[in-house]
C-alpha cells in the first residue's frame, strides 16, 4: 500500500513526492537546513483523483483538449478544477495529512506547495505554472490547499503546455510539500553561475526584505550581489529601492504586502558576512549535485523560535528549494582554448589573429 | 573641426585642435621640441593622457622622458619583434602634458606578414627567457656604470701636463658636448633594454588577461593577476631593508634617535657619536644603501624624483615609524607563505572550474608564461626607471652645476628648464667662451627663459587635461596599453560618461572603506601622509611602500591591474582603485571618502 505522507527528511523518488519534494529531501539528508515538513505523496493524489475520476473521463476530456482552442481549455479546466477541489478526500489520505500536520505542532503556520513530478527537472522548467500557498493554518485550512495545489494541474497555462508538450494527461501526477512557515527578514534566489553571463566561478545572489514572494513575484527589484566562489570576494553589488515587502501573518491569515519602512529601502537586505554564508551553502549545494543550481532561499530573523541560539549567519539560513540551473546548461559553449606546442604560441595566436 | 562620418562627434571627446592655451602659459611651445605638437590631422586620432607617467607638466628637459621612451618603445613593437597588430606609440605635448596613441595594424594581410616575422623572434625571447633575463642584468648593470663614470669636464684654467706629456691632444672643453651627448645616449640604450623584454612581457599578460576573461567573463583583473604575481620581486627590497634597518637600531639601542620628524643629517652625525652600536648602524646603513636607495621617489620621469639616495627625507620619514612598530610588535610583515599559498588556491580554484582537459593544459601553459615573465616585468623598473635614471638626471645636474658655476645658470636645477638641445648649445657657447678667454653669452640668454618657464610650469598645474582627445578608438591592440595603462572599451566608456557623484577605476585591490583624503600632487610630498589616511595620487609608484603601511586605502588617477601600486596593494589586503582619471582633480585633502575596491569606485561622502 502506498504511504500517502512522506517525512521531509525520507522524501526520495521524484516520482513518489515530486521534484521539489524530492530535491527538499535530498537536502536535508545533505545536512542543508530546510523548515521541517511532510510530503503528500503521488499516491495521495492518485487516490483522490480515483475519487474523482474513476473512469478517467474527465481527463480524457482535457487530453482531447486542442492546443490553441482557448475558449474550449478555459471551460473544461474550469469544470476539472471544481471538481478536485470540491470531491470529498478519501477518508485514509485525509487522515494521513491530518496526523502529519498535527506532529508539526499545535495548529502551526505552513506553507503548502505544488510538487509535480514532472517539474524542477533540468529537462522542462515548470517554474511558476503551478501554486504556492503561504501561511496557511488548521488542518481543514491544510486540506484545501492540498486540494487547490492538486487543482492547480488545470491551470489554463499548465494545461496548455501540457497539450503543447503533447504529454499524456493519465500519467499526469502530483505531490504536495507542507512545511513550517519561516519568517524570514529577508529572502531570495541564488545561482551558482551567473544568470548574465554563465561564468561558473561566481554565485549570484538576489534577495529582498521579508519573504521571497516579492521578489518571485516581480513586486520589488531585489538587492543583487555577485561573489566569487574562488576568492570569497563580492565582486558585484547592486542595492535597489525596494519599496513593497511581503511578510507572512500569523495563525492562518496568508500573506500581507504592505509598504517597506523608508530607512529599509535602500538598506542592503544582506551583509557581507550574510552573503558570504549564502555563498558558501550554494557551494555546498552545488558541489552536492555535481552541476549548477537554482536556488531558493531565506534568512530567518534572529528571534525566530526555529531558530533558537543561532548566532552566525550560516545557522540562520535555511533553503527552500534547488533544482538545477537549466538556461546555462542548455548552451553548449566552444572550448576557450587548446593547448599548443609552445607556451609562447598562445601568444604569436593573439597577436597574429585578424582582428 | 569635421568630424569623421562613422563616429559621431557627441560620442568622441574634445578634438585636440581645439584645446585652447592655459591663459599666463601661451608660451609653453617653447619649452618642447616641433615633433612633439599636435598636428590638423592629430584630430582623426583617439590620445588619452600619460597622467602615469606624467601627472603633473613636463619641464622642458623632462620632455626628454617622453622622446627617448617612445623611440625605444615604437623601435621595439614596430620594428624589433614586429607585433603584428600594432606599431608604436607616438606623443604629443599640450600645455606641458603629454598625450599618446598607439598606432593599430588593422589590415589583416599586413597582421599576416608581421606575424610571420613576429612568431620566431617572440618564441625565441619567451624560449630563452630567464637565460636572456640574467644577460640583461649584466647588460643594464654596466649601462649604469658608464653613465656614473662619466665625467663632467671641470674646464681648469691650464689643461694638466698630462694631456701634453701623454701627447693626449685634447682638451677639456671638447668632452663638454661629449660627455653630455654620452649621457643621452646612454639613457637611449637603457630605454631600448628597458622596452626589449617588457612589451612581450605584457604580451603574456594580454594572452592570460583574456583567457580569462572569456573562460569567467566575472573575473576581475585583480584576481587574475593575484594568480600571476611572484613573491619575490626585488622592488619591495629597499623598503624590506628599512625595516631591517628599523630593527638594527632597536637591537643596537639607537633607536630613540628616530622619532617622528627627524631630519636625516642629524640622526647619521648622532650616530657618529654613539660609539660602536652608532658606527654599526651606519656601517648596515652603507651597505644597505647601494643598490638598495638607488630607488626613486617617483618613478623616474621627472628630474625631482630622487632617489632615497639623493634625497634622505623618505627613508627618514619612514624609519620612526617602523621602528615604533617593531618595537610595538606590530611590523607588517610580508605573508609570503600566505601569499603563495593563496596564489596557488586561487589558480587551482580557477583551474578546477575549466571544463575539458583541453582548457586546462592552455590554462597551465598561459599562466606559466605569465610566471615566467612576472619577475622581469616587475623588477625592470628598479634597473631602469630607478638606478640608472636616478644616476642620470644627477649627472644632468652636475653639468648645471658646471653652468651655474660658469654664469649661465643661477642654480644647478635650471638646467632642467632647458631642452636637451639648448643645453648643448649652452655647453657650445661655454666650450668657446672658455677657449677664447671671453665669457659664455648664455648668462645673459637663458636666465629671462628659464624664469619665464618656471612661471609657465606653475600656471600650467592647475589646468586639468581631458582624460582623451579624440574619436573612440577602432582597435585597442597595444599590449602595454592594456596592460600597463589600463585603457580598455570600459575605462573610455567612463571618461566618455563621467558620473558626478561617482569616480570610476580599476577595481585592483578588494574592500571596501571610508576615511580621510590626503590628496598628494607630487611625491615630494610624502611626509604629510597621516595614519590611516587614505592616499590619493596621479600613480603610485613602488618607493612609496613605506607609506602602505601607514594608510587605509589607494586611489590613484591612472594604473592597471598589473600595475605595482595595485600588486602591493593586494598584498597588504587594502583596498585599491587605480586609474580613475581624475581622483586628483575632484577630492580634496580632509575630504571623507569611500573607496570601493570591489566595484573600483571612489565616492565623496
Amino acid at each position: 500500500m502506498t504511504e500517502f505522507v512522506v517525512p521531509l527528511a525520507s522524501a526520495g523518488s521524484p516520482a513518489d513526492v515530486g521534484g521539489k519534494g524530492a530535491s527538499l529531501g535530498e537536502l536535508a539528508r545533505a545536512g542543508v537546513a530546510v523548515p521541517p515538513g511532510f510530503v503528500v505523496s503521488v499516491g495521495a493524489f492518485a487516490a483522490a483523483m480515483e475519487a474523482i475520476d474513476g473512469d478517467g473521463a474527465l481527463r480524457a476530456s482535457v487530453e482531447a483538449l486542442p492546443v490553441g482552442d482557448l475558449p474550449s481549455i478555459a471551460r473544461v479546466t474550469a469544470l476539472a478544477r471544481e471538481r478536485v477541489v470540491a470531491a470529498p478526500l478519501p477518508s485514509a489520505v485525509a487522515a494521513a495529512i491530518t496526523a502529519a500536520y498535527a506532529a508539526l505542532g499545535a495548529d502551526p503556520d505552513v506553507a503548502v506547495r505544488s510538487s509535480a513530478t514532472m517539474e524542477d527537472s533540468s529537462a522542462a522548467s515548470f517554474a511558476g505554472l503551478q501554486d504556492t500557498y503561504l501561511g496557511v493554518a488548521g488542518a481543514s485550512s491544510v486540506l484545501g490547499h492540498v486540494r487547490r495545489c492538486w487543482a492547480s494541474l488545470y491551470n489554463d497555462e499548465s494545461v496548455t503546455y501540457r497539450r503543447r508538450l503533447g504529454m499524456s494527461e493519465g500519467s499526469l501526477a502530483m505531490a504536495v510539500v507542507v512545511q513550517l512557515m519561516v519568517r524570514p527578514r529577508a529572502a531570495g534566489v541564488m545561482f551558482t553561475r551567473s544568470p548574465v553571463s554563465g561564468d561558473r566561478s561566481v554565485v549570484a545572489i538576489e534577495g529582498t526584505w521579508g519573504l521571497g514572494s516579492a521578489l518571485v513575484a516581480g513586486d520589488v527589484t531585489p538587492d543583487s550581489f555577485v561573489i566569487s566562489k574562488i576568492t570569497g570576494e563580492i565582486t558585484g553589488r547592486r542595492v535597489s529601492d525596494k519599496g513593497r515587502v511581503h511578510s507572512f501573518l500569523p495563525n492562518g491569515h496568508g500573506v500581507s504586502v504592505t509598504d517597506t519602512p523608508a530607512s529599509l529601502r535602500e538598506a542592503p537586505c544582506l551583509t557581507d558576512d550574510e552573503i558570504r554564508a549564502l555563498a558558501a551553502i550554494a557551494r555546498r549545494v552545488e558541489a552536492h549535485y555535481g552541476v549548477p543550481q537554482d536556488i531558493e532561499w531565506a534568512l530567518l530573523e534572529e528571534a525566530d523560535p526555529g531558530a533558537a541560539g543561532a548566532s552566525s549567519s550560516a545557522d540562520r539560513i535555511v533553503l527552500l528549494q534547488s533544482r538545477p540551473e537549466t538556461v546555462w546548461a542548455a548552451r553548449t559553449a566552444p572550448p576557450v582554448a587548446a593547448p599548443k606546442a609552445r607556451a609562447a604560441d598562445h601568444v604569436l595566436s593573439l597577436f597574429g589573429k585578424h582582428l | 573641426m569635421e568630424q569623421d562620418g562613422s563616429i559621431p562627434d557627441k560620442q568622441g571627446f574634445l578634438l585636440p585642435s581645439q584645446i585652447g592655451d592655459v591663459p599666463g602659459a601661451e608660451n609653453w611651445r617653447s619649452m618642447y621640441q616641433y615633433f612633439t605638437r599636435f598636428q590638423p590631422d592629430d584630430d582623426k586620432r583617439f590620445w588619452f593622457y600619460n597622467s602615469m607617467h606624467f601627472p603633473e607638466p613636463v619641464p622642458a628637459f623632462d620632455s626628454i622622458t617622453s622622446e627617448i621612451p617612445y623611440q625605444a618603445i615604437g623601435a621595439n613593437t614596430a620594428r624589433l619583434f614586429v607585433f603584428p597588430p600594432t606599431l608604436g606609440i607616438e606623443h604629443r605635448i599640450v600645455n606641458g602634458r603629454v598625450y599618446i596613441t598607439a598606432n593599430p595594424v588593422l589590415d589583416p594581410a599586413e597582421i599576416g606578414r608581421r606575424a610571420a616575422v613576429f612568431g620566431p623572434r617572440a618564441g625565441y625571447y619567451y624560449e630563452n627567457w630567464n637565460s636572456l633575463y640574467e644577460g640583461w642584468k649584466e647588460r643594464v648593470r654596466g649601462l649604469i656604470a658608464q653613465i656614473e663614470a662619466i665625467e663632467v669636464p671641470s674646464l681648469p684654467e691650464w689643461e694638466e701636463d698630462a694631456v701634453v706629456f701623454e701627447s693626449r691632444g685634447v682638451a677639456q672643453n671638447h668632452y663638454l658636448q661629449e660627455n653630455f651627448a654620452k649621457c643621452l645616449a646612454l639613457y637611449s640604450k637603457m630605454w631600448h633594454h628597458h622596452t626589449e623584454m617588457l612589451m612581450l612581457g605584457y604580451g603574456a599578460y594580454v594572452v592570460f588577461f583574456e583567457f580569462c576573461a572569456a573562460a569567467f567573463p566575472e573575473i576581475s583583473d585583480q584576481t587574475v593577476g593575484r594568480m600571476v604575481a611572484g613573491i619575490d620581486v626585488i622592488m619591495y627590497r629597499p623598503d624590506d631593508e628599512l625595516r631591517a634597518l628599523a630593527r638594527l637600531a632597536v637591537d643596537l639601542g639607537v633607536h630613540d634617535l628616530f622619532t617622528e620628524g627627524c631630519v636625516a643629517a642629524d640622526v647619521l652625525s648622532a650616530l657618529a657619536a654613539r660609539g660602536p652600536a652608532g658606527l654599526e648602524w651606519l656601517d648596515a646603513f652603507a651597505k644597505a644603501r647601494d643598490p638598495w636607495f638607488h630607488v626613486s621617489t617617483g618613478d623616474g620621469f621627472y628630474h625631482h624624483h630622487l632617489s632615497w639616495n639623493d634625497d634622505l627625507t623618505v627613508p627618514f620619514t619612514a624609519l620612526p615609524g617602523y621602528v615604533a612598530a617593531f618595537r610595538a610588535g606590530t611590523m607588517h610583515v610580508r605573508p609570503t607563505a600566505q601569499l603563495m599559498e593563496d596564489r596557488e588556491r586561487i589558480a587551482s580554484g580557477y583551474r578546477e572550474l575549466l571544463t575539458t582537459d583541453d582548457e586546462k593544459a592552455a590554462f597551465d601553459q598561459m599562466l606559466g608564461l605569465c610566471r615566467l615573465v612576472f619577475p622581469f616585468v616587475e623588477d625592470h623598473k628598479f634597473y631602469c626607471e630607478h638606478w640608472f635614471t636616478t644616476r642620470f638626471f644627477q649627472k644632468i645636474k652636475a653639468f648645471g652645476a658646471l653652468l651655474a658655476r660658469e654664469g649661465v645658470l643661477a642654480e644647478a636645477d635650471d638646467i632642467f628648464h632647458l631642452h636637451h638641445t639648448e643645453v648643448d648649445q649652452a655647453l657650445a657657447d661655454l666650450s668657446l667662451a672658455w677657449s677664447a678667454g671671453s665669457p659664455p653669452l648664455g648668462g645673459a640668454h637663458f636666465p629671462a627663459i628659464i624664469a619665464e618657464r618656471k612661471r609657465m610650469l606653475k600656471v600650467l598645474r592647475d589646468w586639468s587635461p581631458p582624460p582623451a582627445l579624440g574619436p573612440i578608438p577602432e582597435g585597442l591592440n597595444d599590449p602595454a596599453v592594456r596592460m600597463l595603462w589600463g585603457v580598455t572599451a570600459d575605462r573610455i566608456n567612463s571618461w566618455l560618461h563621467p558620473d558626478p557623484e561617482e569616480m570610476r577605476g580599476v577595481p585592483a585591490s578588494a574592500g571596501v572603506v571610508e576615511g580621510v583624503a590626503r590628496v598628494l600632487q607630487d611625491v615630494n610630498e610624502i611626509g604629510e601622509l597621516r595614519e590611516g589616511e587614505i592616499l590619493v595620487c596621479p600613480v603610485t609608484a613602488p618607493s612609496w611602500a613605506p607609506v602602505f603601511g601607514k594608510i587605509k586605502a589607494a586611489v590613484s588617477d591612472i594604473g592597471g591591474a598589473m600595475s605595482h601600486a595595485a600588486i602591493v596593494a593586494r598584498e597588504y589586503g587594502m583596498p585599491a582603485v587605480v586609474g580613475t582619471g581624475d581622483a586628483t582633480k575632484r577630492i580634496r585633502t580632509g575630504m571623507r571618502i569611500r573607496v570601493d575596491g570591489d566595484r573600483g569606485t571612489v565616492r565623496v561622502l
